[in-house]
């Protein structure tokens, strides 16, 4: 008896050493980064977040226009995908006739499998033509705003945004109808015995999730941030600063991509491993509180669905 | 009556609006697969297979090299990522309520949300800084990190799908934990730990971030694990933002093979977790 209890003990220590290597490595990862830029971060403090200047040549670097190209297209992104993103979740969960909802449902996951490599070659050669004709349309009148000044150029902020939102779509809607699947349907039944129309019946049971689909909303924002290849494909590669759709500009992910197999001295390789590092801690903040939002409405559910019966026991007697 | 009314037209408005947002989302969509397929199956060729690429400015020649380097990049991520994440996807499953249990799943988790290129950047540091070389280990390094928080998620939740009374009967019939896991419960979710696996492939396949700076690229037949090695992803995009007209056909038709490859294994992996839930399906 003794024997099979130490067996056990053993098997529970040595599954769990390595499982505990994937806690080691997330904290590996923030390690080495950190340990790889300790030149930048020395030289640079806190002026490396804001300084605009990056020139290689005279060893002076800021990140903050890739900073913004990262936050300004990731929020672009959101801004066209969430809605969309959410009316699939909707549809699929609780309007599609029963026929067409696996078949949907597959096919919004089968388009997040598709790579961003082939997201970015499609944005080269059809996305950016579009673009630029319509960029080349822009009436006059509109051109005085600064948010569509700048050259006709196709590749620029926008071409950045739309591919983003495309790519984001499928992952967000498929989280989101997860959590709406999660949502007791004593919710919507609740709503359709008070009188409700499909709608607010709707609306009840995107309430209740709330949380969970804020969640999935950044969980979405958590991969536009760190997407490279096709943002580095279609964005135009320009540090500055600009509130410009038009304008082309840059991101983090995508100086990382573009200029790390040219850092040619240390200080270079080290800023550009801190532009990593800061991607590395906002997205695991995003990631850190969207999965805690999701877990907390799917803990929620979960309770109310065990306690439902026992309510209505309760209420037979009275 | 009017109030109703304004209700019920309010609703239609709204299930309309979301039925459109579902066609809004297949449009770009379908296009893209329209055009990686018409341009794509144009560029095939026997070529493609079988040759190395031809010099710059010379048509013709295909990606041998970097189809084969593809699959070497895989084979090392998995021969790394698969075994410790489904022992670590056994552990989750068989204790699953511990709270070291939910550190290691909330990891896992944010792992998986962790940017590609950035886990890419570490495998430079721990694989390239040391030996100062681009290599095949550490492309496939990168790509096996990258697998791990999928296989571990996964076999968690297919072990799970395997009949409680299955580990009781093992447990009651006087096994120890490890040996009614082992010869058990595992053989039970087999299927659908490979399908696990087949899911973690079909997304690193289509990597390139972490690649550019771990297996780099490589013109020339190569399976040295220690030296750079071409990958289908990275050929496509140094063709894609080249100016030649034939290596512009030639990413097309990488983007196709890549597409079908990563379609197919979702597909196949789709199929096999519906067969699996409905096996154990009282």
């Amino acid at each position: 008896m003794t024997r099979r209890s130490s067996d056990d003990r053993f098997f529970r220590l040595a599954t769990g050493a390595v499982a505990a290597l994937v806690l080691l490595i997330v904290i590996g990862i923030g390690f080495e980064l950190t340990r790889q830029s300790t030149m930048s971060i020395r030289k640079f403090g806190f002026s490396f977040w804001t300084g605009t200047t990056w020139d290689p040549v005279s060893g002076d670097f800021g990140a903050r226009p890739f900073i913004w190209g990262t936050l300004y297209s990731s929020v672009l992104a959101l801004l066209l995908a969430a809605p969309v993103a959410l009316g699939i979740a909707i549809y699929i969960s609780e309007l599609s006739p029963r026929m067409l909802r696996q078949p949907l449902a597959y096919l919004t996951e089968l388009l997040a499998a598709i790579p961003s490599i082939v997201y970015g070659l499609w944005g080269v050669f059809v996305l950016v033509p579009i673009i630029r004709k319509l960029e080349l349309a822009t009436p006059d009148f509109l051109k005085k705003i600064p948010l569509f000044k700048g050259p006709p150029l196709g590749v620029g902020m926008l071409a950045a945004a739309v591919i983003l939102a495309i790519m984001v779509v499928p992952f967000t809607s498929s989280v989101a109808r997860e959590i709406l699947k999660n949502v007791p349907s004593a919710q919507r039944e609740a709503a359709y015995a008070l009188g409700a129309t499909r709608w607010e019946a709707i609306k009840v049971a995107v309430g209740y999730g709330k949380s969970g689909i804020i969640g999935a909303i950044m969980l979405g924002f958590g991969r536009a941030l760190g997407e490279t290849m096709a943002v580095t494909m279609v964005i135009g590669n320009n540090p500055q600063v600009s509130a410009s759709l038009y304008a082309p500009q840059y991101t983090m992910s995508a100086v990382i991509a573009n200029e790390f197999t040219e850092a040619a001295d240390e200080l270079y390789l080290h800023a550009l491993i801190e532009i990593g590092l800061l991607l590395f801690i906002i997205t695991i903040g995003v990631n850190m509180i969207s999965r805690l939002l999701i877990w907390s409405m799917k803990a929620r559910a979960n309770r109310k669905a065990i306690s439902m019966p026992m309510l209505a026991d309760e209420a037979v007697p009275a | 009556m009017s109030v109703m009314v304004r209700r019920r037209i309010v609703s239609r408005i709204a299930e309309t609006l979301c039925a459109g947002a579902v066609l809004l989302a297949l449009v770009p969509l379908a296009l893209i697969l329209f055009y990686v397929l018409r341009q794509g199956i144009g560029a095939l060729n026997i070529a493609f297979f079988t040759e190395m690429p031809k010099p710059v400015g010379e048509p013709g020649g295909g990606m041998a090299n970097a189809i084969v380097g593809t699959l070497i990049l895989i084979g090392i991520a998995a021969l790394f990522a698969v075994p410790i994440g489904c022992v670590c996807g056994i552990h989750l499953a068989e204790y699953p309520d511990t709270k070291f249990s939910s550190v290691v799943r909330f990891a896992a988790d944010v792992m998986n949300g962790v940017p590609s290129i950035v886990v890419g950047i570490f495998a430079y540091g721990i694989v390239v800084l040391p030996v100062k070389r681009f290599s095949a280990i550490a492309g496939g390094i990168a790509l096996g990190l990258l697998m791990l928080p999928i296989v571990v998620r996964t076999t968690e939740e297919l072990l799970r799908l395997v009949p409680a009374g299955l580990r009781e009967g093992a447990l009651a019939l006087g096994a120890t934990r490890g040996r009614a896991v082992f010869t058990v419960i595992v053989p039970a979710a087999l299927p659908g730990i490979l399908t696990g696996i087949l899911v973690a492939i079909a997304r690193v396949a289509g990597e390139t971030a972490p690649l550019l700076f771990t297996s780099f690229n490589n013109r020339f037949w190569s399976t040295n694990l220690g030296q750079p090695i071409a990958s289908l992803t990275v050929q496509v995009f140094s063709y894609a933002i080249s100016p030649y007209e034939d290596w512009h056909r030639q990413a097309w038709a990488g983007a196709f093979l890549l597409v079908a490859i990563i379609l197919t294994l979702s597909i196949l992996a789709r199929l096999s977790v519906r067969g699996l839930e409905k096996m154990n399906r009282p």
